[in-house]
């Protein structure tokens, strides 16, 4: 054994910066969330006294707290879905352009909206969908009032819901297209041969085939139930529209950041992190199961 | 592929154009509004001329964020970061990824790494705990505490290992013939093989530092250095 260290030691070696680096700043937090079950205090640090669960029961009798996840779960069920349908269907329109250069010009337009952080985007939805903006400039054109896209409690989750698939779908696009490249020619040719048209062809050929990526993507994000996009969500909502708008996240950096209720904070964090470790285990086995697919 | 040409597959194929124009048209006009807005008088802005050309045409939008000081400087702390922390990320990718590549049986404790890595990928400490850890450390204020707590991408990192888990072994193995050491065939040997898998996680590596806001307003505590997206974020909550 000791042998075989030294003659592997420039390896480990290699391995030191980024175990000491990933320690620091990942292993060391965890041994934090010990602040999760005492009544934090900065002069004591991590010394603070212990109160158990109170911290928990205290967020979990908190009605804002209890909507905030409804709101989380709400948002990201329609995200998924909208997040793997819209691009689906988009690359099997795609996938129906002859014309390489076309499709490669389809495909970077959509893709666009992608490179952009939340921050950049949030500026543009404020301004696109301000009052007077041009998506109601376009409604007043067709005679239709003004709509409050952002200040109208019921609108707002489905703002968030369609301007995130808006942002993302190019992304999905790209996978399910590399997907649909790698579909047998011969398959195609076979179906013309026994008459099948373009739809039977679609139903019967593309969509089957289709079907693992589907899954996969589908079942990877299922370990983001509980991330219903803090970036999006913080740099868009407002006290006005919390009680269908405030998820999981924007509570907690409400509460600990700008209130510095530390413990209270990190009691909410822990109970995200352990259901989404859940999710993620359980959408793995899934993975793998259904789809084949192995992600390590 | 047989063409089909009866008028029906006619039909699908323009309306088809017409759906993908459309969309596309979805996601670039917005931008082409903003572009217009930004070259536009404010007279005409607030009176909701301005669609997708430039109503009053002015360059003073852009003149003002040049002389306010404030955005330049910005700028400057977003093009440090994006070079400083894609070359730690990179190097680090590379230096972890070609140990991990081995067998367990050529690297001892190979899967034990390995674990040790992915946890990170599935659980963190939260944003309090991280938080606390870059005070002690005494990074707050420094432009390390945007770059040194996520220095090792791991995703990428994965992405890397396996592709030089699928490079010829032969290639190594003659290299160790030749009495090359392990440091002498990662850089001699696989970095130039490694060249369009480096550009697709330097290319996220780039895309991700240059986007990121929130370590930004959250680890400085003096707003003069604060990344331009962080900066951003803030004239954003001003409104």
């Amino acid at each position: 054994m000791l042998t075989k260290l030294k003659q592997q030691r420039a390896l480990h070696l290699m391995l030191l910066p980024s175990l000491i680096l990933v320690f620091i700043f990942s292993y060391i937090p965890f041994y934090g969330l010990v602040i999760a079950f005492q009544k934090y205090n900065p002069g004591l640090g991590f010394q603070s006294p212990w109160v158990g669960w109170d911290n928990f029961n205290h967020v979990f009798q908190q009605p804002n707290f209890v909507r905030t996840i409804w709101n989380t779960l709400y948002m990201s069920a329609f995200k998924i879905i909208g997040g793997i349908v819209v691009p689906v269907v988009f690359a099997l329109l795609l996938n129906e352009v002859a014309h390489g250069l076309v499709k490669r010009t389809f495909q970077t337009l959509v893709y666009i909206p992608n490179f952009l952080s939340w921050v950049i985007m949030a500026g543009i939805l404020l301004d696109i969908l301000s009052s007077d903006g041009i998506i109601n400039h376009f409604l007043s054109l067709l005679g239709i009032p003004a709509v409050n896209f952002l200040g109208n409690p019921s609108l707002f989750p489905w703002t968030m819901i369609v301007s995130d698939i808006w942002k993302g779908f190019g992304f999905g696009t790209v996978v399910y297209l590399a997907a649909l490249s790698g579909i047998d020619p011969g398959l195609y040719e076979a179906a013309v041969i026994d008459g099948a048209k373009r739809w039977k062809q679609t139903i019967y050929i593309t969509l089957p085939l289709l079907m693992p990526t589907i899954v996969l993507m589908s079942v990877l994000s299922l370990g983001n139930v509980l991330n219903a996009g803090f970036d999006q969500i913080y740099n868009l909502y407002s006290p006005v529209v919390y009680q269908t708008g405030d998820i999981i996240d924007t509570y907690v950096y409400r509460l600990g950041i700008q209130q510095a209720q530390y413990s209270i904070s990190t009691a909410v964090g822990l109970f995200k992190s352990v259901i989404s470790c859940i999710l993620v285990g359980v959408s793995y086995v899934l993975a793998y199961k259904v789809a084949n697919y192995r992600i390590f | 592929m047989i063409q089909d040409r009866s008028v029906g597959r006619y039909l699908f194929v323009a309306a088809n154009y017409v759906i993908l124009i459309a969309t596309s048209l979805l996601c670039i006009l917005p931008f082409v509004n903003l572009l217009a807005v930004s070259f536009s008088g404010s007279a005409a802005v607030s009176a909701g001329d301005v669609v997708f050309w430039p109503v009053d045409f002015t360059t003073k939008a852009y003149e003002f964020a040049m002389t306010g000081g404030k955005f330049l400087t910005s700028l400057w702390v977003s093009v440090q970061r994006v070079v400083l922390g894609t070359i730690v990320n990179l190097l680090l990718i590379v230096l972890t990824a070609y140990p991990l590549s081995k067998s367990s049986g050529k690297l001892a404790g190979r899967n034990w790494y390995m674990t040790f890595f992915i946890v990170t990928m599935l659980f963190n400490g939260g944003l309090i705990p991280t938080y606390l850890i870059v005070v002690k450390t005494g990074l707050i204020d420094s432009i390390w505490s945007l770059i040194l707590p996520g220095a090792l991408p791991v995703f990428s990192m994965i992405i890397l290992m396996n592709f030089i888990r699928g490079l010829p072994e032969e290639i190594e193995e003659s290299a160790i013939i030749d009495g090359a050491s392990p440091m002498q065939i990662l850089i001699r040997v696989l970095l130039p093989l490694l060249k369009p898998a480096l550009a697709t996680v330097g290319l996220f590596s780039i895309v991700g530092h240059w986007n990121s806001w929130f370590d930004g307003i959250i680890y400085m505590k003096n707003p003069a250095n604060y990344p331009l997206q962080s900066y951003l974020q803030t004239l954003l909550m001003s409104f």
